[in-house]
């Protein structure tokens, strides 16, 4: 079939950008979206022209460096998936009716003020490291870690930390926040450490570390749309937020 | 034993090796740590590991890495788990036992002395991972929990669902961070090593682009650690993500550091089968299924039935016929060829007979599908949205893909490459996994690597080695940054018209197809020919559009290539002058009457390690001798 990708092309931080309609034929609905921008990216280049920028490494869904805006929604809208693994149909069926023919797929980067576009589809979001080293972290050695079965963690503990550690740091709760913030990104680190006795000790230095570096990061405020949990590929839930807010809240009351 | 290469093996009986070189490697005082610039390539589990350590130690860190943080790196995708000799199952597990059975995995063609010392670090490293809060999979009793892989008959892979790689490397990444935030570690995310800066013979620093505005940065050092993955993308298909090259160690190679066994490279057995000519990679489905799935192909060719339809006493559980004792659990290469037989029978499952069955239904039965969903709920839902079908009722298709490289940069026990300052951690260098790894082994020996050698080994050297100082201005390092330069000129100046990606296939098509799950000197040598002509023209049809002074992700692949296409050359010699069968390496001249690889212990015990000359001139091949005194030889079986 034949399908148009409307895409973002920005060359530089600094320059303007606007949108391009890029027609691609012969493409099979089967095939990966970033798979159909590979192909339509090896047509520019034997052209010479400058291919479609845009991140993406592992292509199943870990690593979270892909991440484009597909028609509107951060990561095109399938439940708990990324970019990578939505296939061209999968993104057809959420674009607007097909003109003369041929179904329309928008392309957008992840757009946010604390995510500056680097190229095209490409941004930074060197914010959400400086997010992690403001706190997000047990301090241990390396070397001075006791046996590991020493302390008993019950599954009922282990289970939810490892689902609130599942966040792969894609931003997409970022782009689909309408106050660009990263509160569900923050709280899923907070609740992932705060529910293991090996987090306790920092829980609350952590929390209130956590909720500064995410205002000095140029992120905005939390009003709990919950658009954030909606488009998670990882299905990290709003109660982590609570979490976040409650740990630093106490944190607040006791001054530490 | 050529001189060149002198492993440091520490002198005495096995077990005490690790202890005793411990005590004699030389420290570095605490003000003069300081002193001490280490540039860390790399930011997966090994590169990650040994910059937070190599900081907290008080060392002055860098750490490049090409993805925009350090979170992504490749470990991130590894599924299963990591082993470690904890005996916690009582199974009869131990330090022994994971040595014998890691040494046996690789076929022998492995340092005896470092594999024993992986074995030993293994605990640690889950005690360490668990202090960091990495949340292992746990019992009801708040115990961790424990599973089986390939080639072993303990059970004693730790995981977190199908994602332990990315909470292993969230730990490592998290202690990044809390260095980082201490002041002691600089991050420079997008930065792409593209030459390596020798001095006097010694490292001392790195020429990186900066991938966001394309500037060449020089990074000088005191010691350099490449931490930067495998090369199973020299495939083009394979399971490694997109970016995973193979530049920083191949330029090291071009440099002066002997690169070891470049033709040991493992197929995994349970990935997905290749679907279209667009595909970008291949999908992998963590082994870890093969504790409870069964392994089978129709007994007849062309049967077009399906799966469930085929009765019993039709289906060839080949894996369980061929090897009784570990069954659907046989080593990774094992199983990889196996499938390819009986594909190669016409027996291979459809579309397009390159596939075989992994069947969960007797474990439904056994266990019920709630408890699957428990061990593999991620796995079955990635598997559901590529393939469309549920794994609990229609049995998964796999086929072998290429998945990771043993081979790798020669480095000595202290894990130092042949140029002194030169240190390789991970995958990047050749050391633990012989001719075959097992699974779950991976991550087991970056974080050995990175949490526990390579520091005490890095300050050794540094408490050693004599350096003068170097700047920008010293005439090594203007020519390292020449040399960048002008290849970047060379691609973005040619005038061709062809994306690099095309080179890229064709390469992949024709190392699958020569040296791949088997080889022959007929056919290896024919592939020689075809990437000497292939990257003739690559050089002369290859388009990069843009310039190197910005973003241009275009010349980032064209680079990786160009690199790919001369790596692969050194892969097929060295595969013709491995003139036996040896795990993964099966020479189709060498096998038993069943397939097996047969080893020729008496001219090749030995790990063939490849030094680049200058000039064109064919690389000299350097031999370390393998000796076996803690494990004595023996033939592998799985049966």
């Amino acid at each position: 079939m034949n399908i148009v990708l409307r895409v973002w092309r920005q060359e530089s931080p600094g320059s303007g950008g606007g949108f391009v309609d890029h027609p691609l034929s012969d493409v099979d609905p089967g095939w990966m979206l970033l798979e159909a921008l590979d192909v339509l990216n090896e047509k520019l280049v034997a052209r010479d022209r400058r291919p479609i920028a845009f991140d993406s490494d592992c292509r199943e869904g870990i690593c979270g460096a892909c991440g484009v805006v597909v028609n509107g929604r951060p990561h095109g809208g399938m439940p708990h998936a990324t970019t990578c693994e939505l296939s061209v149909g999968a993104a057809l069926a959420s674009a607007p009716r097909p003109t003369n023919g041929a179904g329309v797929i928008t392309l957008e980067p992840f757009r946010t003020g604390a995510f500056p576009v680097v190229c095209d589809l490409v941004v930074d979001r060197g914010a959400l490291d400086r997010v992690i080293m403001a706190g997000g972290f047990v301090t241990v050695r390396t070397g001075s870690a006791p046996e590991a079965n020493t302390i008993p963690i019950p599954k009922a503990d282990a289970d939810p930390a490892l689902d609130a550690a599942a966040c792969i740091g894609c931003g997409a709760c970022v782009a689909a926040c309408p106050n660009g913030s990263a509160a569900l990104f923050a709280g899923a680190k907070a609740s992932h450490l705060g529910r293991l006795p090996q987090g306790k000790p920092e829980q609350g230095r952590r929390a209130l570390s956590l909720v500064r570096a995410l205002d000095d990061a140029g992120f905005g405020a939390c009003s709990l749309h919950g658009e954030c949990e909606a488009v998670c590929p990882k299905d990290i839930r709003t109660d982590v937020i609570a979490r976040l807010n409650r740990d630093a809240l106490r944190a607040r009351i006791r001054g530490r | 034993m050529s001189a060149e290469l002198q492993p440091g093996v520490p002198s005495g009986p096995i077990a005490g090796k690790w202890t005793r070189r411990r005590a004699e490697l030389a420290l570095v005082g605490p003000v003069q740590k300081r002193r001490h610039r280490v540039v860390v390539v790399g930011s997966g589990l090994a590169g990650a590991s040994a910059a937070a350590s190599l900081s907290e130690l008080g060392y002055e860190t860098l750490c490049l890495c090409f993805q925009d943080s350090p979170r992504r790196a490749h470990s991130v995708a590894a599924q299963g788990g990591i082993n470690a000799a904890k005996n916690y199952q009582n199974d009869g597990d131990s330090v022994e036992r994971l040595f014998r059975d890691t040494l046996k995995g690789g076929d022998f063609r492995s340092r005896e002395a470092n594999v024993y010392r992986l074995a030993e670090l293994s605990n640690g490293i889950v005690d360490q991972a668990v202090a960091q809060g990495v949340p292992f999979a746990r019992e009801y009793g708040g115990a961790l929990a424990n599973r089986s892989f390939g080639g072993a008959l303990v059970s004693r892979t730790f995981y977190s669902r199908g994602q332990t790689g990315q909470q292993l490397l969230l730990g490592a990444y998290q202690a990044v961070a809390k260095e980082a935030a201490r002041g002691g570690l600089t991050l420079l995310a997008r930065r792409e090593m593209l030459d390596l800066i020798v001095v006097d013979g010694r490292a001392r620093g790195v020429v990186a682009r900066n991938l966001v505005s394309g500037a060449l940065e020089t990074h000088l050092a005191d010691a350099v650690v490449l931490a930067t993955g495998g090369y199973a993308n020299v495939y083009h298909l394979s399971t490694n993500a997109r970016g995973s090259n193979a530049t920083a160690i191949w330029r090291a190679y071009r440099r002066g550091a002997a690169f070891a066994n470049p033709c040991f490279v493992q197929f995994h057995p349970t990935c997905l089968p290749v679907s279209g000519e667009h595909q970008a990679k291949l999908t992998l489905m963590s082994e870890s299924l093969r504790n409870d799935g069964r392994v089978w192909v129709p007994g007849q060719a062309g049967d077009g039935r399906r799966p469930e339809d085929i009765p019993e006493d039709e289906r060839d559980y080949y894996l369980e016929r061929l090897y009784p004792r570990y069954g659907n659990l046989a080593a990774r290469d094992v199983a990889s060829r196996a499938a390819k037989v009986v594909c190669d029978e016409g027996r291979g499952v459809a579309p397009g007979g390159r596939a075989v069955f992994l069947d969960l239904r007797d474990a439904v039965d056994r266990v019920g599908a709630g408890a699957l969903r428990e061990r593999y709920g991620n796995l079955f839902e990635m598997y559901e949205r590529i393939v469309g079908d549920d794994p609990l009722r229609t049995p998964l298709r796999i086929y072998p893909a290429a998945h990771y490289t043993m081979g790798g940069l020669w480095v000595d026990y202290d894990l130092m490459t042949t140029i002194p300052g030169l240190f390789a951690a991970g995958e990047a260098n050749f050391s633990d996994h012989g001719a075959n790894r097992l699974g779950a082994s991976a991550l087991m020996q970056t974080l050995a690597d990175g949490y526990f050698i390579v520091p005490p080994s890095v300050g050794n050297y540094l408490a050693t080695a004599r350096l003068s100082p170097v700047s920008e201005a010293t005439s090594e390092v203007r020519d390292a940054v020449a040399s960048a330069e002008s290849r970047i000129g060379a691609l973005v100046g040619s005038r061709g018209g062809l994306p690099a990606a095309q080179f890229h296939r064709a390469l992949g098509d024709l190392l699958w197809n020569h040296c791949g799950l088997a080889r022959s000197e007929a056919g290896l040598v024919a592939a020689l020919r075809q990437i000497d002509e292939l990257r003739g023209r690559f050089w002369r049809d290859v388009r990069v559009p843009g310039s190197g002074a910005s973003f241009n992700q275009e010349l980032e692949r064209a680079g990786r290539v160009a690199d790919f296409l001369e790596l692969a050359e050194l892969m097929c010699i060295d595969a013709v002058a491995r003139d036996e069968s040896a795990g993964c390496h099966l020479r189709e001249e060498h096998q038993t009457q069943d397939g097996e690889p047969r080893r020729d212990d008496a001219h090749f015990a030995h790990v063939a390690a490849w030094m680049h000359t200058a000039g064109g001139a064919p690389p000299r091949r350097l031999i370390e001798p393998l000796v076996f005194e803690a494990a004595p030889l023996e033939v592998r079986s799985y049966r």
